[in-house]
C-alpha cells in the first residue's frame, strides 16, 4: 500500500462518454444502379440485393445485381472508351484526370469514412485516419506515372492491355478499388470493377465522383454482384486482363477458368504471416506492433501477422503485456470515434472465425479472449489468442481472416526461419530486434513479398505490396504495381 | 592392323550434378539428319523429373544466396568452356541437321548469351531495385528476390541457343532449374550439362532431362513445389495445360512463342525478371 | 545497479502516442477529466524573480482557482524554490495543498553531493511536503550509472518523511532508451514519483517521453507491486494535451494512478485553460482569458 501523500479527498472513476461521428452530413443512395458508360443505369433483370451494416443488422441501401448482359454492357462501354478515348488521350491529359479524382476524394474523405465504417463495419479511426487517405494518396501517387511511363521500364515501351476486370474484397472496399483503378487509369486501360457484395457503397459514391471528374464516359464502369457477377467478368472474352484481390481458393479458379485465353492476370491472395519477435527486441513497441498486426480492421487483413513467433526468453512477459494491453482495446460501435475494434463484416465471416476458434480449441490449444462486452445486435467477435498451438494446428495452418493470433515460442533463429516460411502462403512478415544485421539476414530468409521490420501493417502507395507463393502473383502499388497493367515491347 | 573403332558416348540425364540414366530404364531411338546414325536418348520418367526437383529445391537455398558476382562468373565461366568445346557442339548440331556455318553461328550466339546473362548476373537487382518514398518515418527499399524453384520447357525446334536462352536467365536470376531439352533435337543438351559440370555450376542448380514433352507436361506443371514454369512454344492445348495446372500452386506461368531464338530480340533483362520477386521492407527511422 | 536492458523503438513510441492522443473525449467524460487534471496540477513558479508577494499570490489562486465555480478540486501543491517554502508553508496553512520544492541545485544539479543533501535537509525542515531533485545528468551520460543511483538513494535519505520527485531532465538524455534507463535506475534507487523535465530546458516533457517512463512505472509495478508516481512537466498549458496525457495514463497503468498520489502535472499556465474549459462545458460559451485571473 502506498502511503497517501495528497491531502485532497478528490477521487475519480473517468471512462470515455460515446463519442460518435456524426452521419447527418452523409447521403447514402437508397437504391444503386449499375456505373456503366458514365451513367448509372438499372440492371437488366431489375434484380437488386440489400447491403446492411453489419454492427446493427439493419439495411443500408439496395445494390443492383449485374448479370452476364449486365457485364457485357459494361465491357462493351469500357472496350469503346478504350479505343476511342482513352487509349489514344495524351498521358498527360490522363493524368489530371486521375489527379482530379484524388483531390475529389480529399474534398469528401469524411462521408467516404462514414459510409465505408457503416457498410464495413471497420471502425471510424481507421476509415478516417487509414483507408480514406491513403485512397486519396494512392490516387495521387498513380496520377503522376501517366506521362512518365517511358522512364519506369528502361529499354522498353509501355503500352495498355486494353480492358480490366478486377474484382475486390470487402475488407478494404474503396482502398483496394483505388488499388486497382489507379495503376489501371495511368497506363491507359479502362476499367470494369466489381466490389464486393457485402461493402458495395463506397464504390458507388466513387463513381458519383467519377462523373464529377467529368472522366469520359466508360473508362471506369462499376457492377455489384456477388460470386456469379465476379465469373462473367473473368470469363468474358473481351477483357484483357483480370485483377483480383481475394482468397487463394478464388484465386486458383481465377487461374484455372482464364488458363489458355490469353487473359493476363494478377492475384492478391490469402496469407499466413509469420510475426517473429526476438528477445533483443523494443518489447513494448513489438506488443503495439502484434497488435496492429492482427487486430487491424478485426483480423479481416490478408497480410495479418496471424502466427505470433516469440523467443523462449521473453514469451512470458510478451504474452502477459499482449494480455494487457489486449483489455485496453475497445470493442464496438465502429462509428464511435474511440473503438478499435468494430463489427465483423458479415454473418458468414463470424462464423467461420468462430468455426477456427472451436478447432483450436478442440485441438487442444489455450485460448484467451479480452473481457469486453459485445453489442446485442451485428455480427462482433472479442480480441483472441490462443497459446499452446504449433505448426500442425489448422488455425496456424490456415487463413482465419478474423481477431485470432495463434502465438508459439522458438528458440533459435534458424528454427523460426524454417517455422515462419512452412506454410504455402507468402504475402507479408514481422521481425522484432534491436539488431541491424539480424533484421537484414531474417527478412531475407522469409519467402515473403512485404517485410515489417520493427513494425507492421504499413501501406503507401510508393510501396510495392504483394505475395510470394500461394499469396499472388504481381505487385500494386509503387513502381512495380504499373507491372501488371502494361505489355512491353 | 584392325581399324580403330570409336567409342560412341552415352546420352543420360543430368541430375543433381550426376549423370545417371532414367530411372524408367526406357529410351527413345534418335536418328539423325541423315538417317546415318542412330543413338538412345533417355527418355525420361515422372520419377526422374521427381527425383530432378528434390535436388533442385536442395541446391536452391545455397544457389541463390551465393554473392551476385560469384553467379556472375560462374555464368562467364560456362561460355568459357562451352567455348573450348565448340567442335562436339558442331558435331552434334550437324548431326541435328544443321549446316557447318549455322552450327558455328549458333555456338558463337550460345556463347554471346551465356555473357550476356553473365553481366546481368550482378546488375539486374540494380536496375529492378528501388527505394521507395514512402510518406511516413520509414525506410522502405524493394529488391528483386529468385522465385525459387523452376520448371523449364525448352524450345523443341531449337537445340543449344534455345536451352541456353531458357536457363541463362532462371540461374542468373538465383533460382535453380529442371529442364526438358527440346524432343526433336536432344543431343546438345546432355554435352551442354557437361559444359554446366565443368564449370563450377554447383549440382542441382540445373537438371537436363530428355524425353517426351507430351509425356512430362503434365508433371512439370503440376508439381506442387516448382515456384515458376517456363513454358516454350505455340501449341495451345499445352499452354491451356501448363496455366490450369499453375493454378494447383499458384505457380508463375510464363509463355514464350519465340519462333527466332538465335535473334537479339529474345535477349533483355526483363526475362530475368520473369522468374523473381519483389521483397519489400519497411524499416522505422529513428533514434 | 541490476536494471534490465529496455529497449525502445522511437518510431513505435511515436506512434502509439498517435494512437493514444486520438481518443475522442467529450461530454461528461470531458468535465470529469477536466477537474481531474485541475486536481493533478503542481502549481509552479521558478523564476529568478520570484519574491515572497508572487508566491503568495500565486499560493492564495491555488487556494481560490475559481470562486465563482465552487466545489472545483483544488491543484495538488505548489511548486517553489527552497528560500519560497516558508512563505508558501505559511500561505497554505489552512488548505490541502502541498509544498513542493525543488532542491539539489535545481535545475542544472552542478554542485558536490554534500551541497546537495544539505539543501534537501534544509526545505524539508522548512516544511516542504515533497521535494524535486534534479538527476546529474552529465554522470548519467557518461555511464556512471551507480554514482546516480547512489545520489538518488542518499537523497531520498535525506528527505525523511517528504515525497520524492526524481526529475530525469529528459531533454538532455537524448534518446527514449535513456529515458527507460534512467527511469528504472531512479525507481530502484527509491523515487516517489519519477518527473520528466525541470521546464528550463527544451524540449521538456514529450509525449513520448511520458509514455516511455508510464510503461517504466508500469513493468516497475509488475516485477515489485510498488506504485511509482510520474510527473510530466514543462510546455504543458492547454488542457486538451492534459486530457491526452490523462487518455496515456489511463491505457498504460490504469485506473489506479488517475489520482494525485501518482500523478501530477507540473506546470504554470495550465491550471487556467483547464478552468476556462470547465466554464465552457457547463455554460456552452467560449471563454475569455479576460475572465480567468492570472496570478
Amino acid at each position: 500500500m502506498n502511503k497517501k501523500i495528497n491531502k485532497s479527498d478528490f477521487k475519480t472513476d473517468w471512462s470515455y462518454s460515446p463519442a460518435p461521428e456524426s452521419t447527418d452530413h452523409i447521403k447514402i443512395v437508397k437504391k444503386n444502379d449499375l456505373f456503366i458508360n458514365g451513367k448509372f443505369m438499372p440492371p437488366e433483370k431489375g434484380k437488386y440485393f440489400k447491403t446492411i451494416n453489419p454492427a446493427n443488422e439493419q439495411k443500408l441501401a439496395d445494390v443492383a445485381e449485374a448479370d452476364k448482359s449486365d457485364v457485357d454492357k459494361a465491357v462493351k462501354a469500357a472496350r469503346k472508351a478504350y479505343d476511342k478515348v482513352w487509349s489514344k488521350m495524351d498521358p498527360s491529359e490522363r493524368g489530371k484526370y486521375i489527379y482530379r479524382i484524388a483531390r475529389l476524394i480529399q474534398e469528401r474523405a469524411r462521408e467516404f469514412s462514414v459510409i465505408e465504417t457503416m457498410d464495413g463495419g471497420k471502425p471510424i479511426r481507421e476509415s478516417r485516419d487509414i483507408d480514406i487517405p491513403l485512397v486519396s494518396a494512392h490516387f495521387f501517387y498513380y496520377a503522376g506515372w501517366a506521362d512518365k511511363l517511358s522512364y519506369a521500364f528502361p529499354g522498353k515501351q509501355a503500352k495498355p492491355i486494353g480492358v480490366a476486370g478486377q474484382i475486390i474484397p470487402w475488407n478494404f472496399p474503396l482502398l483496394m478499388a483505388a488499388w486497382k483503378l489507379a495503376p489501371a487509369l495511368a497506363t491507359g486501360n479502362t476499367v470494369v470493377l466489381k466490389p464486393a457484395e457485402t461493402t458495395p457503397l463506397t464504390a458507388m459514391k466513387l463513381a458519383e465522383i467519377i462523373q464529377e471528374a467529368d472522366l469520359p464516359p466508360g473508362v471506369v464502369n462499376i457492377i455489384n454482384g456477388d460470386g456469379k457477377t465476379g465469373r462473367a467478368i473473368v470469363e468474358h472474352e473481351d477483357i484483357n486482363k483480370i485483377a483480383f484481390t481475394g482468397s487463394t481458393d478464388v484465386g486458383k479458379m481465377i487461374m484455372k477458368s482464364v488458363a489458355g485465353t490469353g487473359k493476363k492476370y494478377t492475384l492478391e491472395l490469402g496469407g499466413k504471416a509469420a510475426n517473429i519477435i526476438f528477445e533483443d527486441a523494443a518489447i513494448d513497441q513489438a506488443v503495439e506492433g502484434i497488435i496492429d498486426g492482427i487486430f487491424f480492421n478485426q483480423g479481416h487483413v490478408c497480410c495479418a501477422g496471424s502466427r505470433l513467433f516469440v523467443q523462449e526468453s521473453v514469451a512470458d512477459t510478451v504474452i502477459s503485456k499482449l494480455k494487457d494491453r489486449m483489455e485496453s482495446l475497445i470493442v464496438g460501435d465502429p462509428l464511435d470515434k474511440n473503438t478499435d475494434i468494430g463489427a465483423i463484416n458479415s454473418k458468414m465471416q463470424l462464423e467461420k472465425i468462430k468455426m477456427y476458434v472451436d478447432i483450436g480449441q478442440k485441438e487442444g490449444g489455450s485460448v484467451h479472449q479480452s473481457s469486453c462486452g459485445l453489442p446485442e445486435k451485428g455480427y462482433w467477435h472479442a480480441p483472441t489468442l490462443f497459446t499452446d498451438v504449433s505448426q500442425s494446428h489448422r488455425i496456424v495452418q490456415e487463413e482465419i481472416f478474423g481477431p485470432v493470433l495463434a502465438i508459439q515460442t522458438f528458440r533459435t533463429v534458424d528454427e523460426v526461419i524454417a517455422k515462419a516460411n512452412n506454410t504455402p502462403f507468402g504475402l507479408s512478415g514481422g521481425v522484432w530486434t534491436d539488431k541491424g544485421s539480424k533484421i537484414f539476414q531474417v527478412s531475407k530468409s522469409i519467402r515473403a513479398g512485404v517485410l515489417w521490420a520493427n513494425t507492421f501493417n504499413k501501406f503507401d502507395p510508393t510501396s510495392p505490396f504483394g505475395g510470394y507463393k500461394e499469396s499472388g502473383m504481381g505487385r500494386e502499388g509503387g513502381l512495380e504495381g504499373l507491372m501488371p497493367y502494361v505489355n512491353l515491347v | 592392323m584392325s581399324q580403330r573403332e570409336d567409342i560412341k558416348k552415352t546420352y543420360k540425364l543430368y541430375i543433381g550434378g550426376k549423370f545417371p540414366r532414367t530411372e524408367s530404364g526406357r529410351y527413345i531411338k534418335w536418328v539423325d539428319a541423315n538417317n546415318k546414325g542412330a543413338v538412345n536418348i533417355c527418355r525420361g520418367s515422372r520419377k526422374d523429373f521427381r527425383n530432378a526437383m528434390v535436388t533442385a529445391r536442395d541446391a536452391f537455398s545455397g544457389w541463390c544466396s551465393r554473392t551476385a558476382y560469384n553467379r556472375s562468373q560462374i555464368l562467364y565461366r560456362i561460355g568459357e568452356i562451352l567455348e573450348g568445346r565448340r567442335s562436339q557442339f558442331a558435331n552434334e548440331l550437324i548431326l541435328q541437321g544443321s549446316s557447318k556455318k549455322e552450327a558455328g553461328n549458333e555456338i558463337n550466339q550460345s556463347i554471346d548469351r551465356l555473357i550476356y546473362y553473365a553481366g546481368w548476373a550482378d546488375k539486374y537487382q540494380q536496375i529492378f531495385s528501388r527505394v521507395n518514398p514512402v510518406a511516413s518515418s520509414y525506410f522502405n527499399f524493394s529488391y528483386p528476390e529468385p522465385t525459387g524453384v523452376v520448371s523449364a520447357l525448352a524450345p523443341n525446334n531449337s537445340s543449344l541457343i534455345g536451352l541456353v536462352s531458357i536457363v541463362a536467365p532462371i540461374i542468373a536470376g538465383g533460382n535453380t532449374v529442371v529442364v526438358l531439352a527440346s524432343e526433336e533435337k536432344p543431343l546438345c543438351s546432355i554435352t551442354f550439362a557437361e559444359v554446366l559440370h565443368t564449370s563450377d555450376v554447383p549440382g542441382g542448380v540445373v537438371n537436363i532431362l530428355t524425353g517426351y514433352r507430351s509425356e512430362l507436361l503434365d508433371h512439370f506443371s503440376s508439381h506442387m513445389d516448382v515456384n515458376a514454369i517456363v513454358y516454350c512454344g505455340n501449341e495451345s492445348e499445352e499452354i491451356k495445360l501448363i496455366q490450369e495446372n499453375a493454378a494447383l500452386n499458384v505457380k508463375r506461368p510464363i509463355v514464350y512463342t519465340d519462333e527466332n531464338w538465335l535473334s537479339k530480340n529474345v535477349q533483355d533483362p526483363y526475362r530475368i525478371l520473369n522468374t523473381l520477386e519483389t521483397k519489400t521492407t519497411w524499416h522505422p527511422v529513428g533514434i | 545497479m541490476e536494471t534490465f536492458i529496455h529497449r525502445i523503438d522511437q518510431v513505435g513510441a511515436q506512434e502509439r502516442v498517435s494512437r493514444l492522443f486520438s481518443r475522442s473525449i467529450k461530454k461528461e467524460s470531458k468535465i470529469d477529466a477536466l477537474n481531474t487534471v485541475l486536481s493533478m496540477i503542481d502549481l509552479t513558479t521558478l523564476e529568478g524573480k520570484d519574491s515572497p508577494g508572487k508566491v503568495k499570490q500565486l499560493c492564495y489562486k491555488a487556494a481560490h482557482l475559481h470562486d465563482q465555480f465552487p466545489n472545483l478540486p483544488s491543484v495538488a501543491a505548489i511548486c517553489v524554490y527552497p528560500t519560497m517554502v516558508p512563505i508558501a508553508k505559511k500561505a497554505l496553512e489552512n488548505t490541502n495543498i502541498n509544498v513542493a520544492s525543488v532542491a539539489t541545485a535545481f535545475p542544472a544539479g552542478m554542485t558536490s553531493l554534500e551541497y546537495k543533501l544539505e539543501e534537501v535537509k534544509r526545505v524539508v525542515v522548512d516544511g516542504a511536503d515533497e521535494v524535486d531533485m534534479v538527476i546529474s545528468r552529465g554522470k548519467f551520460l557518461r555511464g556512471e550509472y551507480n554514482y546516480v543511483s547512489d545520489e538518488i538513494s542518499l537523497v531520498k535519505e535525506a528527505c525523511g518523511q517528504a515525497h520524492l520527485k526524481v526529475i530525469l531532465e529528459t531533454g538532455e538524455l537524448v534518446t527514449l532508451d535513456n529515458v527507460r534507463l534512467a527511469s528504472d535506475l531512479a525507481m530502484e534507487a527509491g523515487a516517489d514519483f519519477i518527473k520528466t523535465s525541470t521546464g528550463k530546458v527544451s524540449p521538456a516533457a514529450t509525449p513520448p517521453v511520458v509514455l516511455i517512463m508510464l510503461e517504466a512505472i508500469r513493468d516497475y509495478y509488475k516485477k515489485t507491486g510498488k506504485k511509482i508516481g510520474m510527473k510530466p512537466a514543462g510546455g504543458i498549458s492547454k488542457a486538451k494535451l492534459a486530457i491526452q496525457y490523462l487518455v496515456m495514463i489511463k491505457e498504460t497503468l490504469g485506473q489506479d494512478w488517475l489520482d494525485a498520489d501518482l500523478f501530477r502535472f507540473g506546470a504554470s499556465s495550465l491550471a487556467n485553460d483547464v478552468l476556462m474549459q470547465i466554464v465552457k462545458q457547463s455554460t456552452g460559451v467560449y471563454q475569455s482569458a479576460n475572465y480567468f485571473s492570472i496570478d
